[in-house]
């Protein structure tokens, strides 16, 4: 017996040292090229950085970069709540889209795979560069102005936007709908990855449970909404977080060019303040994560 | 809730079966329509010629093909030397990506050691810490490198070299590697244990188990994780400005473009910067068009999800 409880131990030492071995590299990376430039970025968000001929010197200041940020900066506040919310308010239409088209791309028509070649583009085309440039681009501006007059079909936006308002829905609720419409190419270029792991969870729903719905005479309504969605609770879960991370991060959201830019305005006196906007930032971000995590973990069924 | 459910199945039985497949139909062609409509636009702008652009009878096709287009913007973007600058240090991070996430995504997944949950939640920590928080810092980490010390008391200067592209990758602290992991290691959960069993009995080693028995069958996740690592290292700019200040870049001289061939040029900067696109656009096009049957069918089959 006692030997037994020996030998168990060592194998789960060895097995502890094993994990150890492999995830080493990530400790070292994590260590070097993470943890201390994070450590090295709290310091520089607490002080004033001036560049000299040779190097650079920095005077700490205290709370003042943050203080300079919320109260002093005139863009900052602003910028930030539109970042946030049009983060949050992207979030649904995304997951809404990208959920929709992976239930398309579920079934089975033909030209199926042609369209999954398809709707998987905008994860290798969709780059920020290339959006960069066409935002300035003379013909495409040309295009956009010339299509807009020629927009007289039923379902161009004008018209939509009329019949909703006639509808006499809430008016937050018409502008929302409205706004969806007109960036539905952003939405649906920004839901490449989000169509992927949703088809992936879709097809990992075992087929015994609809068949078992089956024999019971469920219908369609009744396959989405006690089969198919509490299946793929846990992987809509996992594309909110996507999503939301995507857009923080992305190049073209308006408070990551401020960041960029207040860095070096100034001669060097902006970059205490830029490294503070983007902890401020960060520390939002996490807490919206945090909260998100929170609410929904709990709700979140798992099969096994 | 019991009558609408009744009048669906009304419903149901009432509605010709075409209808269904009809709009399923409309709505694929239609997003299609929406992805690839601006290459589509980029492309027929990019072969037009400055009279095509006035004469309204062309919509789509061109009237008078050129390539003048293309070899200005070839020239603006530096095009053969960005490409192969671009491609070595693309192909370099990305294959070591591949390797050194799968490697600790395995560790994650199947061993069990104290302060495992809280190093996972670190992974995921890299994944949201916005880059601009770090990117000074980092890029003096690599202007006077040391490791730990040990290179003296200055340091080494890597940037303008490999090594920092290397390094980071190496490490799993590259571009969105903490997704990479995340996805490797649900994977390998996914993955029966009777196989690593197997080998264990044969008095086999974990590191020996891993690449002989558990890596082969990681190819479908891996290509998916290549393909993901190839794209964002070919359009990051982030990490370009950084580690490699002075060299030509696709994904540089692509954003810097406008400040070479100027918007106030007019319509035939305009024909050049859609040119531009397309030529940037090609190598991660025929890329795809290259994996795409085993990258859609990766999808279907790598369990991505666990």
């Amino acid at each position: 017996m006692k030997l037994n409880r020996a030998f168990r131990m060592r194998l789960n030492t060895k097995r502890e040292l094993n994990g150890w071995i492999f995830v080493a590299p990530f400790v070292i990376g994590f260590a070097l090229f993470f943890l201390y430039p994070l450590y090295q970025s709290i310091r520089f968000s607490l002080s004033e950085l001036e560049i000299m001929p040779g190097g650079f010197k920095l005077h700490f200041v205290g709370w003042q970069n943050y203080h300079k940020l919320l109260f002093e900066n005139v863009k900052f506040r602003r910028v930030f709540v539109n970042t946030m919310i049009k983060t949050l308010s992207d979030m649904p239409l995304i997951l809404i889209f990208s959920f929709f088209a992976a239930n398309l791309l579920n079934q089975k028509f033909r030209g199926r795979f042609f369209a999954r070649v398809i709707f998987f583009l905008p994860v290798i085309i969709g780059a920020q560069t290339v959006m960069h440039i066409q935002s300035g681009d003379f013909i495409t501006g040309m295009m956009r102005s010339a299509n807009l007059a020629q927009d007289a079909g039923i379902f161009s936006g004008l018209h939509l936007e009329q019949y909703l308002y006639q509808m006499k829905l809430p008016l937050q609720f018409t502008n929302y709908i409205m706004a969806a419409v007109n960036h539905l190419p952003a939405i649906i270029n920004a839901s490449g990855i989000q169509i992927l792991i949703f088809l992936a969870a879709l097809q990992s729903i075992p087929s015994s449970l609809y068949e078992a719905a089956k024999m019971e005479g469920a219908t369609a309504w009744e396959y989405f909404w006690k089969i198919t969605f509490p299946m793929i609770s846990p992987m809509m879960l996992t594309n909110i977080v996507y999503t939301l991370i995507d857009s923080f991060m992305a190049h073209n959201n308006e408070l990551v060019q401020l960041i960029r830019d207040t860095a070096w305005s100034g001669g060097g006196a902006g970059y205490g303040i830029s490294v503070a906007m983007s902890w401020f930032y960060f520390a939002s971000i996490a807490l919206i994560l945090a909260v998100i995590l929170g609410v929904l973990s709990r709700n979140v069924f798992y099969h096994e | 809730m019991a009558v609408a459910t009744n009048r669906l199945r009304q419903f149901n039985r009432t509605m010709p079966s075409f209808i269904w497949p009809a709009i399923r139909a409309i709505l694929v062609a239609g997003i299609c329509f929406v992805i690839i409509y601006p290459t589509l636009s980029q492309l027929s702008t990019a072969l037009k010629d400055v009279e095509d652009l006035y004469d309204p009878s062309v919509v789509w096709v061109p009237k008078n093909f050129t390539n003048v287009n293309f070899k200005k913007a070839a020239a603006g973007l530096n095009y053969w030397v960005a490409l192969r600058n671009t491609l070595m240090i693309t192909l370099v991070t990305s294959t070591l990506q591949l390797f050194s996430c799968a490697y600790i995504g395995y560790g994650f997944a199947r061993f069990r050691f104290r302060g495992r949950g809280v190093l996972f939640a670190l992974v995921l920590l890299t994944m949201i810490v916005p880059p601009e928080l770090i990117m000074v810092p980092l890029f003096l980490n690599f202007r006077y490198f040391n490791f730990f010390g040990l290179l003296g008391e200055t340091g080494v200067n890597l940037i303008g070299s490999l090594w920092p592209y290397a390094l980071t990758s190496l490490t799993g602290t590259g571009i969105r590697n903490g997704l990479f992991i995340y996805i490797m290691r649900q994977f390998f959960r996914g993955m029966p244990g009777e196989l690593e069993e197997a080998a264990y009995v044969d008095g086999a080693g974990s590191i020996y188990t891993y690449f002989k028995v558990m890596l082969p069958n990681a190819l479908p996740v891996m290509l998916i994780i290549f393909i993901f690592s190839f794209v964002w290292m070919y359009n990051d700019v982030f990490f370009a400005q950084m580690f490699m200040p002075n060299a030509d870049l696709m994904s540089r001289n692509m954003v810097r473009l406008p400040l070479v061939i100027r918007y106030e040029q007019g319509p035939e900067a305009s024909l050049a910067h859609n040119a531009a696109i397309i030529l940037y656009l090609l190598p991660l096009i025929i890329l795809y068009a290259w994996l795409q049957r085993h990258f859609v069918e990766s999808v279907e089959r790598s369990g991505i999800v666990g």
